[in-house]
């Protein structure tokens, strides 16, 4: 890749710029106002998030990345109406709004499907909270499951499925309460590269036939350019929004385009951000970069 | 075979026959070792019976005494030149044969029952379970929703659990003169023992066993539109169902073992109070009967309990593997 020069990942192809406007010309669904958050321990408190400040349009798809610690899995759960703010506030469709509640759906990255309900009825959950009676419910329901295409699973336990079709139920679930914003924590983090992959396609096709707003956190830089319209970055202790990138790729988006130069240089420069905050992504978490393997000879005796 | 193998491995998978054959020879075992220690007089058989008491003017038939006593009991009539005393090598009286327990308890169902209360088994044992039923149900009605809602309220379970963790550290007996003084002398105090040995671990147990509902499903619930009572009906109790079901079944457990005390205050009823009755005139058969009839009533309840939870709850068995 050293050949040629990659192109800057601020300049947007033409149909991508004419979406972004069309976008930006859009309401603000979900509104982030000033938003702070500070843990307050045993005599010291750490500042989480300081000062948010960011709004989603309708039928937006925005990702959150940043390194660990910078605060983002507090941020959704900000927005989710499970943790609340220090300072400032979230608003819905301009009203602001206190504590959980069935506008802003969630998928969790645990499974969290209820296993004591079977597929369908775990899509009805959200339904029948909303005060819609029973038959109606499973009628709704098994139409989510067709979107998501698990209706033959409907009579399933979720124990019997795997990890995505889980998830895949848990997105129905989710949907099916009818929010305006939904919101993924890492969603597809437990589950392996191809499946993965195949659940961002879903993913982006329900929300292509659907009018949903997504709000993704998520630690893979591949997926966030892969699945966003924006970036928002994140930078740690405190968390800040470091950069927000209009991602230069067009739609629909297909697998292939994750070896594009646009892609490419997106990812460079997010990686490069991403290190410049200390080098600690949620990868390298472990060990430090010039971590140095102790000479293993004494042990194997295999060395050449 | 491979499966008996490893059976005896640390943490080895065995297979359906082995377990087969383990769970035969745990009810067999005993009862082998039981009946070769009854039967097999070179066992031990530390006693004679004495079924002619020939001159020893101290001796009576029936009567049991150590061998060595016995012995030298002959060599003093042998040089007496009397009638020397006759017996069978025997088991203390307190230990009847396998034989003598199952006629027992066979008897015990078979019978007409002897006139008055509670003189049979059944009729004893009938009036255990009355008790421990109304004891462990009324426990059970005030024990489960509070212990539930100490576990999804923090408010009051700091209110209410100070309380009952002293009170549970109060042995139940202490209350038995309490319970007659209050109650009076029949059933009733019998109950509230059992009530008061079960009602404050019953709170305890359950309102942790409703705190380790796994939080994520609760807040996956909240972002989908629960909250108040249908929070608590739609998924905090259908969560906990099983565990709360498997608590309950050891639970029902220590009720049991309050039974002793609860049936020997006030007057002394039920299977306790006929244990202890035959045991003073030595039908020691007739207590290892009781004995039995409450061991296999206690083992028989929780094997149908097991398994319609493992009806009830197939999910939970199979996320915990």
């Amino acid at each position: 890749m050293t050949e040629h020069q990659l192109p800057d990942y601020r300049t947007l192809p033409a149909d991508v710029a004419e979406r972004m406007d069309q976008i930006r010309q859009r309401e603000y669904v979900l509104e982030i106002d000033h938003v702070g958050k500070v843990f307050a321990q045993k005599r010291h408190q750490t500042v989480a998030l300081e000062d948010i400040e960011f709004g989603v349009h309708r039928r937006e798809f925005v990702c959150v990345v940043g390194p660990s610690g910078c605060g983002k899995s507090t941020l959704i759960r900000i927005l989710a109406g499970l943790e609340e703010t220090t300072t400032g506030r979230i608003l819905v469709d301009g009203k602001p709004v206190n504590g959980p509640g069935p506008d802003r759906g969630m998928v969790f990255q645990k499974y969290t499907l209820f296993p004591w309900l079977d597929v369908c009825r775990n899509v009805m959950f959200g339904i029948e909270m909303g005060g819609t009676e029973r038959a109606e419910a499973r009628r709704q329901a098994m139409q989510w499951l067709q979107v998501v295409g698990l209706e033959q699973f409907a009579a399933s336990f979720p124990h019997q499925l795997s990890g995505g079709m889980q998830q895949r139920v848990a997105i129905a679930r989710a949907l099916a309460a009818r929010p305006r914003v939904l919101l993924m924590d890492e969603s597809f983090s437990a589950l392996d590269a191809q499946t993965r992959l195949k659940m961002q396609n879903y993913l982006m096709e329900i929300w292509r036939k659907i009018d949903i707003t997504i709000v993704f956190i998520t630690h893979d830089l591949d997926e966030a350019i892969y699945l966003a319209d924006r970036i928002l970055v994140l930078k740690p202790r405190p968390g800040r929004v470091e950069e927000v990138i209009e991602v230069p790729l067009s739609r629909p988006r297909r697998a292939a385009q994750m070896m594009s130069d646009e892609f490419l240089a997106t990812k460079a420069h997010l990686e490069g951000l991403i290190r410049s905050f200390g080098g600690n992504t949620e990868e390298t978490d472990e060990g430090a970069d010039d971590f140095t393997m102790p000479l293993l000879t004494l042990v194997t005796d295999k060395a050449e | 075979m491979q499966g008996l193998a490893a059976s005896w491995r640390l943490y080895g998978r065995t297979d359906g026959v082995s377990r087969g054959v383990f769970g035969v020879l745990a009810v067999l075992l005993p009862l082998l070792a039981w009946s070769a220690v009854s039967y097999l007089p070179f066992v031990w058989h530390p006693q004679v019976l004495i079924t002619d008491p020939g001159g020893e003017d101290y001796l009576e038939s029936g009567m049991r005494m150590n061998r060595a006593d016995f012995s030298r009991a002959v060599t003093e009539m042998q040089a007496k030149n009397e009638p020397v005393p006759q017996g069978i090598a025997a088991n203390p009286v307190y230990l009847p044969s396998p034989g003598e327990v199952l006629t027992a308890f066979v008897h015990a169902f078979t019978s007409s029952a002897p006139t008055g209360a509670e003189h049979s088994i059944t009729q004893a044992f009938g009036h255990s379970i009355q008790i421990i039923f109304w004891g462990f149900l009324i426990s059970s009605l005030i024990g489960v929703p509070l212990g539930v809602m100490c576990g999804a309220l923090p408010g009051l379970a700091r209110l209410v659990e100070p309380s009952v963790d002293f009170f549970r550290y109060l042995p139940a007996p202490a209350f038995g003169a309490l319970a007659v003084a209050i109650l009076g002398i029949y059933d009733a105090p019998k109950i509230a023992i059992i009530v008061i040995g079960t009602l404050f671990q019953q709170i305890l147990v359950i309102a942790n066993t409703t705190r380790k509902l796994d939080f994520a499903l609760i807040e996956a619930s909240r972002t989908l539109g629960a909250k108040g009572l249908k929070l608590l009906f739609r998924v905090v109790i259908p969560g906990i169902l099983p565990d709360i079901y498997r608590d309950q079944r050891i639970l029902l457990g220590w009720a049991w073992t309050y039974l002793i005390v609860a049936e020997l205050i006030g007057t002394s009823s039920g299977i306790t109070w006929f244990i202890t009755q035959q045991a003073r005139y030595q039908h020691f058969d007739n207590v290892y009967a009781a004995m039995a009839i409450i061991g296999i009533a206690g083992l028989g309840t929780d094997m149908v309990l097991g398994l319609l939870g493992r009806r009830f709850f197939a999910w939970k068995r199979e996320i915990d593997g």
